[in-house]
């Protein structure tokens, strides 16, 4: 038990007055990055980094993480209520908390997302100070094929739990490998897919993307069939915000599922992304419910929100202990770390007690005042569904034209996501699942990548993903998720009349 | 507002430039922008932000000063920005030897050319990396161990430094070695740390942690004389404990990343001058000593004709290289 009191000497360091007003202070400046368009936690959390020069590193570190909090929090909140996802993590969101915001239950959807992410990070904190050795040794484990037999797991989950016909949702991950590809290839460090323009080289920013997918190409849906009926009568009701909480502990099965999950993506490198949407997709195939995904579930809030924090937390630890960055927030906060003299690595844990148990301590108080600080603003927010679609509409597009254009001051970007805009209204029209093209555009550079190297060390031998027992049995489930609806595809026959499949069911459950 | 800064500069200039010639004759006359061809966190984006720091604290000019990240394409973002901007004297690009290495070797849309020189500050000094528990202690000793077995080299992205380093090992050394490239230098460490790779050749700052943690330890380091004397990094050993590359047998005297700094083309010679003084000002600092020590690099300042020669030298070395490799473009 030697980490429970190095722990309670952490929150000695943490719980002091001045380090909870940095909490306080890096909470609210990280919820304003997060729902302001374009802004972000890696772009906020670099405005705040020379700020932080002249402190101690654990103030400076406390402060930092605590705005990272608070824009993981913030991003969900432009996710439920416009269908704007602010972080990769958080489109996962969009697929119920956006109807459910839609049906006059902004405040039950956001203080559920809160919520449910609050206890996603706390299973994700206690893991990291109980399991840190373990957890830095799994780490090392993953070589490049394993590397890419987690992305594949993420994919074939898809295929196999999503709720689009497989054929649909293989033709989008192929459309966003595609994307995924524009730019300069890691592996030949050649230029691909730029169609003679030169900015291209840059590669397809997320951001980007998503903006036009989901912001834009929902707008487009909703001029075309229902503009009039948008204006939401949400009373600002604060008692529901803690009814919504309260109701939690009934989904206690998906809560603990959807952390072990973002715990597991956490720490083997798969990253809140793919956690968030293989918790959903997970969550559609078993809920009691799962048929009503899409439509504004509760389950479907939960399990995206706490995988995503879960995985967001525990993905922290190879941070510090390995000197890899998880996110790009992360990379930023490591040259942080450089700057105030440390060297993040397996040695942080034992030169610099103070720092890194200070931190875990942080983690656990600075959730608690993030959490308390977004459900008090859960009814100001919510009370802005009730602004009629006229006037939100034109606001939509300028949060995703002024977010697409801040990525990195380009006008290219703005064509681009308008361009997205389209694709993502013609993916709704024609019943193509979003979420697989989604994930392929952010992770799919990354398998590739994975793919080769694995390639390059086992000189073209496919063996290499039968190699130990760690990634035989990724690769082995991933397969068997691939196959899964071939499966229930020829064994139809014997079983019952067929119940509906996706095609015949209600529309939206389809373009999720 | 016009009276004050100009006080405050000039007096700025006059306490650190000591000897140097007065104002140049060029000013700038709105916020400057700062190109990190590089994300945040990495090399590039830390010299840039600690640049922007020190002239920021010394106020070394007037106009507020913002940093933005082009690192897409291993750079080659922010170099086609530059290109993009010409004559604009606002936008100031931070990068590495790429500039001229990677058009070389890519069909990227940019070349150095195309850009301005300023200076080269800093160099980064390379270092052959091996797992803690690897049985060879001399990079003479890791050379026989990888005659007779394939070893796997990683490193930082495709046909650039690391790789082009892997190439002259593998000549000078007279063995074979199958190079992986990954994203960064930071993830070819955890690769290392893992035994998924044999060895790598990254910068000190790239695998200072690791080496303290005791996971990879340095055999040889690519300079003519051993590194300066610092801290001790392990209980042991510190950076001048770690023999040159040719003292062990492995002929390679020399083998840098410069970090350099750019204008766009088309920008009058004034406006040139402004930033060369600017940036020789900012290295007068103790706190650029400071960063430089942080980030274990060697201090050095190129500009004018000697950045020129420089580059031309380390263009015609990499072009030997790259053809032998196959690699050139068109």
């Amino acid at each position: 038990m030697d980490n429970l009191q190095e722990l309670l000497h952490g929150f000695t360091i943490a719980v002091t007055v001045p380090h909870l007003v940095l909490m306080a202070i890096g909470v609210l400046l990280g919820i304003l990055v997060g729902v302001l368009p374009g802004l972000g936690a890696p772009n906020g959390v670099s405005l705040l980094l020379p700020l932080t020069f002249g402190m101690q590193p654990v103030s400076a570190i406390i402060l930092l993480s605590s705005m990272y909090w608070g824009a993981l929090f913030g991003g969900s909140v432009t996710s439920i209520l416009f269908n704007i996802p602010g972080e990769p993590s958080s489109v996962a969101t969009t697929f119920d908390g956006y109807p459910m915001a839609r049906d006059g239950r902004p405040t039950t959807a956001l203080a559920t997302a809160f919520g449910s992410a609050a206890f996603g990070a706390l299973v994700g904190v206690i893991l990291i100070t109980f399991l840190a050795s373990w957890v830095a040794q799994v780490a090392l484990a993953f070589g490049p094929p394993e590397y890419f037999a987690v992305y594949f797991l993420a994919f074939a989950s898809f295929v196999g739990m999503g709720g689009a016909a497989p054929i649909k949702t293989v033709v989008a991950l192929a459309i966003g490998f595609a994307i995924a590809a524009i730019g300069i290839d890691t592996v030949s460090g050649s230029v691909r897919l730029t169609m003679g323009i030169d900015e291209l080289v840059k590669g397809v920013n997320f951001v980007v993307a998503v903006m036009g997918l989901f912001g834009i190409g929902e707008l487009l849906v909703a001029v075309e069939e229902e503009f009039h009926a948008r204006a939401v009568s949400s009373k600002i009701d604060w008692g529901e915000v803690f009814r919504a909480v309260a109701r939690l502990p009934r989904h206690g099965v998906a809560l603990l599922r959807s952390a072990a999950i973002g715990c597991w993506m956490g720490i083997t490198p798969g990253g809140p992304t793919a956690a968030s949407f293989m918790s959903y997709g997970i969550a559609r195939r078993f809920s009691r419910r799962g048929r009503y995904f899409g439509t504004g579930e509760v389950e479907g809030i939960i399990s995206p929100e706490t995988a995503d924090h879960a995985a967001g937390t525990s993905a922290l630890l190879p941070m510090l202990s390995l000197g890899i960055p998880g996110s790009a927030t992360a990379a930023v906060m490591m040259g942080g770390l450089m700057i105030w003299g440390l060297n993040p690595g397996p040695m942080l844990f034992v030169d610099q007690k103070d720092f890194v148990w200070g931190l875990i301590a942080s983690m656990y108080v600075g959730n608690i005042v993030a959490v308390a600080l977004v459900l008090l603003t859960v009814p100001v927010f919510a009370a802005l569904m009730r602004i009629p679609f006229v006037v939100i509409a034109p606001l939509i597009v300028i949060i995703c034209v002024v977010g697409a254009y801040s990525v990195s001051n380009s006008y290219l970007d703005v064509v681009m996501m308008l361009g997205f805009g389209i694709v993502g209204y013609l993916f709704k029209k024609l019943f193509y699942p979003l979420a697989p093209l989604v994930l392929a555009i952010v992770i799919g550079d990354k398998a590739e990548d994975a793919f080769r190297q694995s390639m390059l060390m086992s000189k073209g031998s496919l063996g290499i993903f039968f190699a130990n027992g760690l990634v035989t049995s990724l690769v082995i489930a991933g397969i068997a998720l691939l196959l899964l609806p071939l499966a229930l595809q020829l064994t139809r026959p014997w079983r019952k009349p067929a119940p509906p499949t996706a095609e015949t069911t209600s529309q939206e459950k389809v373009i999720i | 507002m016009g009276r004050t800064s100009t006080f405050l500069l000039s007096a700025a200039a006059a306490l650190l430039a000591g000897t140097m010639p007065a104002l140049a004759a060029w000013q700038p006359q709105k916020p400057i922008e700062f190109v990190a061809t590089a994300g945040p966190g990495g090399g590039t984006d830390n010299l840039a932000r600690a640049v922007q720091n020190i002239i920021t604290k010394y106020k070394l000019t007037d106009q507020p000063i913002v940093v933005v990240n082009k690192g897409g394409g291993s750079g080659a973002e922010g170099y086609v920005y530059g290109k993009a901007s010409a004559g604009d004297p606002y936008k100031v690009i931070f990068g590495t030897s790429n500039a001229w290495q990677q058009p070389l070797v890519s069909k990227v849309a940019f070349n150095y050319t195309d850009l301005t020189p300023i200076a080269a500050m800093a160099q980064d000094e390379f270092l052959l990396w091996v797992k803690q528990d690897a049985p060879y202690k001399t990079a003479g000793d890791y050379l026989k161990a990888a005659a007779s077995s394939e070893f796997k080299m990683g490193g930082a992205q495709s046909k650039d430094t690391d790789e082009v380093l892997t190439r002259m090992i593998e000549k000078i050394g007279h063995v074979k070695l199958t190079y992986i490239p990954f994203k960064s230098g930071a993830e070819a460490a955890v690769q290392l740390a893992g035994g998924h790779i044999d060895s790598h050749v990254n910068n000190p700052s790239e695998s200072l942690g690791q080496w303290r943690g005791g996971t990879q330890r340095p055999l040889c380091a690519f300079s003519p004389k051993r590194l300066p004397q610092g801290a001790k990094i392990t209980a042991t050993e510190g950076w001048s404990d770690v023999p040159t590359c040719v003292e062990q047998g492995l002929d390679i005297k020399q083998y840098e990343q410069p970090r350099t700094v750019w204008l766009p083309g088309k920008v009058t010679p004034d406006q040139a001058a402004f930033y060369v003084d600017l940036m020789k000002k900012v290295q007068a600092t103790p706190e650029w000593k400071d960063y430089i020590e942080k980030t274990s690099q060697v201090d050095t300042f190129l500009t004018g004709a000697d950045f020129d020669k420089f580059i031309k030298e380390d263009l015609e070395h990499l072009r030997q290289v790259a053809s032998e490799q196959g690699w050139l473009v068109k």
